[in-house]
């Protein structure tokens, strides 16, 4: 867990005035104590791999980077063990290794060294989140479409979550938006942030969604430009096992 | 309060909201199960029995991860353990009305924490399996357990936490003004 998670969820715990979710919040520290201390994952649903890359321009930029990632995602399947997620989308056919067709998903970018982040993202806050196309005068409603968001969630994506927001770009750009501003640190929101946050939490849906004073542990929002006539926004919910790593890659 | 299996009527006393920790032994079943259960019979006594919604990770006849799975899956074919007896449901994230409504007078629904799969299999000893050819996700294992932290998410009054909570989730929601971005 990265320790900006951990200080959120502190932070929570210390907020919360209901027994139930200071209990709630009780069990999720225990957990992830346990999970140290045996070295096993957090959560049995360890999700599908999303991974970023940055690649400097010394580095031939190949269909061979994929495979790599693949490869890698396999064998971490067999050694931590991971749970095997993926399956064919119709005949829902588990390929046993989390990779197939376009899975991992991977996303490149240009950078000065070689660094692979992972994101792990389990389906049950992944199958909440939202997209949607509102027009360019309701930017006053996107607040309101993450609470919305949420309050369609109730307890499924095992608040507390992380809330990731995209605003801008396209259709399907601002969905990967959404997921990218989930990479960043949560110890620190911008007010536009903290007020989407804000207006989550007085909904008081709670750990577990049993109620509570946390349930968003923070909202990251990442913007890119858009059509005129367009307001994409689209929600990632993260669930409170808000795992992701980053590795810098030496080249020998 | 602590509770052990088999249970008996001291849950009727149990109030939505309660906090509770339960020991003795526990059957895991999902949806495969269900169905199998309500077709040949139910593997084990469930007079007083406690049913978990978790499909356990189990290596070397250990248990390595036990996690709650989303238990409104469960909502349509609950019934039948109901009515044989069973007077606890334990899972993740509330059941419908329809269920809240077989509870009623009979039996309650403990909420166990989402993702804590660690926690859960650090309390909890193997003991035996049914219908393991179901595969490790979907077979009834039964577990004993030791101080499983609960709360009490539906009560045999047709109290639910859920419920209530959600209610005044909509209700804050439908009063929301439009926040203005700074």
């Amino acid at each position: 867990m990265p320790p900006d998670v951990l200080a959120r969820l502190r932070r929570a715990a210390a907020s919360e005035t209901s027994e139930v979710a200071r209990q709630e919040l009780q069990n999720i520290f225990a957990n992830i104590e346990e999970a140290e201390r045996r070295q096993i994952p957090i959560c049995q649903d360890t999700g599908v791999m999303v991974v970023y890359l940055t690649v400097p321009p010394d580095i031939p930029f190949s269909g061979r980077l994929g495979d790599a990632v693949a490869e890698g995602v396999a064998r971490a399947t067999g050694e931590v063990p991971l749970r095997p997620n993926v399956v064919d989308p119709i005949a829902r056919h588990n390929t046993g290794t989390n990779t197939g067709q376009g899975m991992p998903v991977v996303h490149v970018l240009p950078g000065d060294q070689i660094t692979v982040t992972v994101l792990p993202k389990g389906a049950g806050s992944e199958n909440v989140s939202r997209t949607a196309m509102l027009l360019p005068s309701q930017q006053a409603e996107i607040p309101r479409f993450v609470a919305e968001t949420m309050l369609l969630a109730g307890g499924k994506p095992c608040p507390p979550v992380v809330l990731g927001v995209g605003i801008g770009s396209t259709f399907d750009g601002v969905a990967a938006l959404a997921k990218e501003a989930l990479l960043q640190p949560i110890d620190a929101m911008d007010p536009f942030e903290q007020m989407i946050c804000d207006v989550v939490n007085s909904l008081e849906i709670g750990p577990m969604g049993l109620g509570g004073a946390t349930t968003a542990l923070a909202v990251k929002v990442k913007t890119a430009d858009c059509h005129t006539a367009s307001l994409p926004v689209a929600v990632n919910v993260q669930c409170w096992a808000c795992r992701r790593a980053t590795e810098i890659v030496e080249v020998p | 309060m602590d509770l052990s299996t088999p249970l008996g009527d001291e849950v009727l006393a149990l109030r939505a909201g309660d906090r509770v920790s339960l020991s003795g032994t526990i059957y895991t079943a999902r949806d495969e199960a269900h169905r199998r259960m309500h077709e040949e019979g139910i593997p084990f006594e469930p007079k007083g029995a406690a049913i978990y919604h978790c499909g356990p990770v189990i290596q070397n006849e250990t248990i390595i991860a036990a996690g709650p799975t989303t238990s409104a899956r469960m909502n349509a074919c609950s019934t039948f353990l109901i009515d044989a007896g069973v007077k606890a449901l334990i899972g993740k994230g509330g059941m419908g009305r329809g269920v809240a409504e077989q509870l009623f007078g009979r039996g309650v629904y403990l909420a166990f924490t989402g993702g804590c799969a660690a926690l859960a299999a650090s309390r909890m000893q193997l003991k035996g399996v049914d219908f393991e050819d179901l595969g490790m996700a979907e077979a009834v294992w039964a577990i004993e357990l030791d101080h499983l932290p609960l709360v009490v998410g539906i009560d045999s009054r047709g109290g639910d936490l859920f419920d209530r909570v959600m209610r005044r989730a909509s209700m804050r929601f439908r009063t929301m003004r439009h926040p203005k971005p700074e």
